[in-house]
C-alpha cells in the first residue's frame, strides 16, 4: 500500500519515461534502443537529420506508431496501452493536416465536437473557447475562412489552436515550421516559445534545423541512425558535444587531425600540450568552431600561417575562408564584421590563426573515434578576442 | 490581354463550341423538332398514359437507387483497392472495368441466365421467395452492374491523394473511427462521390441492352422507358418516340442539375479558393 504522501508525489511527477525503444522498418532500424525521460513542463527538441528516427519517436508518443520493443511509462502506467485519442496529446503536423472542408472555427472546435455528449462542452462554451484560441493565435476575424484561404503561417497557427483546444497534457510538433519561409519561421518560433512560457505545457518538437532547436528548447536530444547521441541543454550540446556526430551536426565546425609527437599532441604548428590519454592513442580528431579560431595579422602570435582566400560577409558576421599550407587544409574562421577593419584584413593576405578551444576524440586505430574519451581543450593563456 | 502559357484560346474555344453544337446539341434539337409533330395535346395524352408513367418511374427510380448502391459499394471497392495491398489486387482492379467493356446484350443475357428461376443464383433465391429475373428487381440489378465502374474510377485518384495525416490528426483529437470517416473522410470525398454518382445515374437511365433481357418487359411492371421508345419506333410512331425521348431527356437533365448543385455545395470549401 502506498501512503497518501507517496501518492501525492506520484501524481505530481508526470514525467514520461521512455526506455529501450526499438522500431524496425523493412531494411533499417528507425529506433535503436532509445531511452529518454521527458520532464513535465519542459520544452524538448528532437534534433537530427532525416532518417534519424526523430519523427518515429514522436509518432510513438502520439500513438500513431508503436515500437517493436521497449516501454513508455507515465505515472506508473503503460502509456503505449493508451489509445491515441485518450492520450491527451495535441499533435501538430508538418503539413498542417487541417480539415480543408471545415472553416477555421470548425477546425479548432473539432476535438471538442467529437466528444461523447457526456463530456462535450455546451455550444456556448465551445464557442467561447474557440474565440479565446483565435485571439491567442492572433487570427481574430479569420474564423469563417477555409484553410485554402490562409497563408502557411496562418494555417500552422490554426493547427496549433486546434491541438490546444482539447486542453492536452503534452504538445507534440512534427517539423512545425518546416514548410514555412524563413521570416515567418523565425516569428512563429519566438511566438511558440512565448506560448510555452505562458502555458507551461510539456512540448516535444521534431526538427532538423539545429538553430531552431538551440534557440527554442530547454533540452535538445540529438539523434542519429535511430540512436540518441546526446541529450542536454543547448549550451552543453553546443559547447560540450559528446560525439563527433554532434560536433559536425550542430553548427559549423573545422575538423583537424592531431598526431602524437615528441612534445605532445600537435597539428602542424598548433601544440596542445599535455596528452590526457598519456600516449595511448597515436591520433585524434579535433573539432574547432569557426568562432573559436583566433585570427591576427601580426606574425608574432603563435599558430598556423594561413592565407586568406576570401571574405564572405554575412551581415553581422564575416566568414573567412583560410588556407593553411602546413596542414594542407582549408579552415573557416568567423569574426564580427565590425572587427574586420580593426584587424585590417583583406583577401589575399597572410595571417596567423590559432584555436581558442577545441573538442577532441582519440582514434582507436581502426578509424573509430572514441566518444567516451572526449577531451575539451582550452588555450592556456586567456586569449584576447 | 494576359499572356497564356498555351496559345490558341480563341481557336480552341471556337472548336470546342462548334463540336459540342454538332455532336450534342444538333441531334437534341432534331429530337425536339421531331417531337413537336404530335402537338401539345398528343404530348399530354402520351405522358399521362399509365403505361408511360410506370415506365418512366421504373427507369428513373431504378437508376437513382442503382446509382446510390453503386456510390456505397464503389466507395468501398475504391477504398480497398487504394488502401490495401493484397495478392490479386491488380487483377481485381482490372475486373472493375469489365462492365464497360462487355457488350450490353452479353451482360444482359449473362445476368438473365444467372438470375432466371433455373439459373445458378435464381434457383437459390427462388427458394427464399425472391424473384430477380423478369421483375423490377432484375432491372435494378442490371443497372447496378452497368454503373458500377463509374464510382470506383472517379474516386480512385482522389482516394490516392487523400493525406493520411488528416486522419491521424482526427484520431489524436479524440475522434473515433466512425467519426473520422463521417466527419473528415466522407465530406472530403463528397464532390467526387457525387460525380461518380451522376455518371452511374446517367448510364443507368439510358441503359437499354442489358436491361431488356432480364426485365421481361411486362407492361406496367418491368418495362423501362427506352423500351417503350423502341416499341413506338417499330410501329413507325416517330413523333411519339421522339416526344418520349424529350420527356426522358428533361427528367434526366433535372436530376443531373440537382446532383451538380449538391456537388457545388459539398465542394464550397474549394470554390472560394482565391
Amino acid at each position: 500500500m502506498k501512503s497518501p504522501r507517496m501518492r501525492r508525489v506520484v501524481i505530481k511527477d508526470m514525467a514520461l519515461e521512455l526506455s529501450h525503444l526499438n522500431r524496425r522498418f523493412t531494411g533499417f532500424a528507425a529506433l535503436n534502443d532509445v531511452s529518454l525521460t521527458i520532464a513535465p513542463g519542459e520544452f524538448l527538441a528532437l534534433l537530427g537529420p532525416s532518417g534519424s528516427g526523430k519523427t518515429t519517436l514522436l509518432r510513438i508518443l502520439a500513438g500513431l506508431d508503436y515500437p517493436d520493443s521497449g516501454s513508455v511509462v507515465k505515472e506508473g502506467e503503460d502509456f503505449l496501452a493508451t489509445p491515441a485519442r485518450e492520450r491527451r496529446i495535441g499533435m501538430v503536423f508538418q503539413h498542417y493536416a487541417l480539415f480543408r472542408h471545415l472553416t477555421v472555427i470548425e477546425n479548432i472546435a473539432f476535438g471538442l465536437r467529437v466528444r461523447s455528449w457526456r463530456s462535450r462542452p455546451s455550444r456556448k462554451v465551445i464557442r467561447e473557447r474557440v474565440d479565446r484560441l483565435l485571439r491567442r493565435v492572433q487570427l481574430e476575424g479569420l474564423g469563417g475562412r477555409y484553410p485554402t484561404q490562409l497563408s502557411g503561417g496562418q494555417r500552422q497557427r490554426v493547427a496549433l489552436a486546434r491541438a490546444l483546444a482539447v486542453e492536452p497534457d503534452m504538445l507534440l510538433l512534427d517539423e512545425p515550421f518546416g514548410a514555412l519561409d524563413a521570416q515567418v519561421r523565425v516569428t512563429l518560433r519566438r511566438w511558440l516559445r512565448e506560448l510555452h512560457e505562458e502555458l507551461g505545457l510539456t512540448t516535444v518538437f521534431v526538427t532538423h534545423d539545429q538553430e531552431e532547436a538551440l534557440e527554442l528548447a530547454d533540452r535538445v536530444a540529438v539523434m542519429n541512425n535511430g540512436r540518441i547521441e546526446q541529450v542536454g541543454p543547448p549550451e552543453a550540446i553546443y559547447q560540450q558535444p559528446a560525439t563527433p556526430f554532434v560536433c559536425e551536426f550542430i553548427g559549423k565546425v573545422n575538423r583537424l587531425t592531431v598526431r602524437k609527437q615528441e612534445a605532445g599532441l600537435a597539428a602542424g604548428d598548433w601544440l596542445l600540450g599535455d596528452d590526457p590519454w598519456q600516449g595511448r592513442y597515436p591520433e585524434a580528431v579535433a573539432y574547432v568552431r569557426p568562432e573559436q579560431l583566433r585570427v591576427a595579422a601580426s606574425s608574432t602570435q603563435p599558430g598556423w600561417e594561413a592565407r586568406l582566400r576570401h571574405i564572405y560577409l554575412a551581415g553581422s558576421v564575416a566568414h573567412l575562408d583560410l588556407y593553411v599550407p602546413s596542414l594542407d587544409q582549408a579552415l573557416e574562421a568567423d569574426v564580427a564584421s565590425e572587427d574586420l577593419s580593426r584587424l585590417g584584413v583583406q583577401a589575399g593576405m597572410d595571417l596567423r590563426v590559432a584555436p581558442r578551444s577545441a573538442v577532441l576524440f582519440p582514434n582507436d586505430g581502426n578509424g573509430n573515434a572514441l566518444s567516451e574519451e572526449r577531451w575539451i581543450w582550452q588555450a592556456r593563456s586567456p586569449v584576447p578576442a | 490581354m494576359r499572356r497564356r502559357i498555351l496559345p490558341g484560346f480563341g481557336i480552341s474555344l471556337g472548336y470546342a463550341l462548334a463540336y459540342l453544337g454538332l455532336i450534342v446539341l444538333l441531334p437534341l434539337a432534331a429530337l425536339a423538332w421531331k417531337a413537336s409533330g404530335i402537338g401539345f395535346e398528343g404530348l399530354l395524352r402520351l405522358l399521362s398514359a399509365p403505361r408511360t408513367l410506370a415506365a418512366l418511374r421504373l427507369s428513373l427510380g431504378g437508376a437513382l437507387l442503382a446509382a446510390l448502391i453503386n456510390a456505397v459499394i464503389g466507395l468501398l471497392v475504391g477504398w480497398v483497392l487504394v488502401r490495401y495491398r493484397f495478392p490479386g489486387r491488380r487483377l481485381f482492379d482490372a475486373l472493375v472495368d469489365l462492365p464497360f467493356a462487355l457488350p450490353t446484350a452479353v451482360a444482359g443475357i449473362a445476368l438473365t441466365n444467372l438470375y432466371a428461376p433455373n439459373g445458378w443464383l435464381g434457383a437459390w433465391l427462388e427458394k427464399i421467395g425472391i424473384k430477380v429475373a423478369y421483375t423490377p428487381l432484375g432491372v435494378f440489378v442490371a443497372m447496378v452492374f452497368v454503373g458500377f465502374p463509374f464510382v470506383v474510377r472517379t474516386l480512385q485518384p482522389v482516394l490516392t491523394a487523400l493525406e493520411r495525416d488528416v486522419e491521424e490528426a482526427a484520431e489524436s483529437l479524440g475522434a473515433r473511427r466512425w467519426q473520422t470517416f463521417f466527419r473528415v473522410i466522407l465530406p472530403m470525398l463528397a464532390p467526387t462521390l457525387l460525380t461518380g454518382f451522376a455518371l452511374a445515374l446517367a448510364r443507368a437511365v439510358g441503359e437499354y441492352g442489358s436491361v431488356i433481357f432480364i426485365a421481361g418487359n411486362i407492361p406496367m411492371h418491368s418495362e423501362i422507358a427506352p423500351l417503350l421508345i423502341v416499341q413506338k419506333l417499330e410501329q413507325f410512331d416517330y413523333a411519339g418516340a421522339a416526344a418520349l425521348g424529350v420527356a426522358m431527356l428533361l427528367l434526366s437533365f433535372l436530376l443531373l442539375v440537382s446532383v451538380a448543385l449538391l456537388q457545388r455545395w459539398s465542394n464550397r470549401w474549394a470554390e472560394r479558393t482565391s
